[in-house]
């Protein structure tokens, strides 16, 4: 359990060929963390999704720009925050549709932003658009004889 | 640094079988959503996608069996899955894929759904 709490940071060209790079690091901060290998796969896909979200939508593939994914570690959770200068979105209107009305339409969107929702125990977007996009997520690190998290 | 992934193509009768293996992200989704596509152009529209290589899917990757499941179901095939860690099952679960997509343990019961008439096939 960490004593302390600790930051990290990674800035990363915004290329889905990096995702495998954030993953790796999001991976190392829940191994110092502590969480147990199926908790870590959780936080890599949530973050996965999430830089992909960015790198596809908000810079369009737009390999000059970047991503930045700041990780916080503390005694009792992991607290991610995916930072981009890029085009906002309403998170209001995503992920309206169920899985049979997407596939109907040939359609996959809103899919990541479920998976987060559904990995995380808190996703906050806070998106100031032409300024600056932000999504903190946390995960709670599980106590003994506390209930499980997600 | 990049996602590996790699798919190995192999027919049995008339079931292409294709056997995932590494990372399925948004970096290498559209390389399996060619080789699907490719199979479909080819009219080989009864598809058993063979998981038990797989380490890793985003929602890139699912999102490719989305996009192409209703239009390979309208030619009168489907895509099956197969052999899925339970790792990687736990994505398709989240999303409700089991409802949408027949899930098999193995490549064998895979080919058996295949041999069997089906009502989404029919």
């Amino acid at each position: 359990m960490p004593a302390e709490e600790r930051t990290f940071r990674l800035h990363v060209p915004s290329s889905t060929e990096n995702l495998a790079m954030i993953r790796d690091f999001i991976g190392s901060i829940g191994q110092r963390a502590g969480l147990d290998q199926g908790e870590i796969a959780k936080l890599e896909l949530a973050v996965d999704e999430a830089c992909a979200n960015v790198i596809e939508h908000a810079y369009a593939s737009d390999a000059t720009r970047e991503v930045t994914v700041k990780a916080r570690v503390d005694e009792d959770a992991v607290s991610i925050e995916i930072v981009d200068t890029g085009k906002g979105f309403d998170p209001s209107t995503v992920q309206q549709d169920n899985l049979d009305q997407l596939i109907s339409k040939r359609k996959s969107g809103g899919l990541g932003m479920r998976l987060i929702q559904t990995l995380m125990d808190e996703v906050q977007y806070e998106i100031i658009p032409g300024q600056k996009n932000e999504l903190r997520m946390v995960k709670k690190l599980k106590k003994k004889d506390a209930p499980a998290s997600k | 640094m990049a996602s590996t992934f790699t798919v190995g193509r192999s027919q049995q009768g008339d079931v292409s079988i294709l056997a995932l293996d590494g990372y399925l992200d948004a970096h290498t989704a559209p390389q399996f959503e060619k080789l699907i596509q490719e199979e479909f152009d080819a009219g080989r529209v009864r598809i058993l996608v063979d998981c038990a290589g797989l380490t890793y899917i985003s929602s890139a990757g699912l999102g490719v069996f989305m996009s192409f499941i209703e239009d390979i179901r309208e030619a009168g095939g489907d895509i099956k899955l197969c052999g899925m860690t339970p790792s990687v099952f736990q994505v398709f679960e989240i999303l409700g894929f089991p409802e949408l997509f027949q899930i098999l343990p193995d490549r064998a019961a895979g080919l058996h759904e295949f041999s069997q008439p089906s009502a989404k096939e029919a």
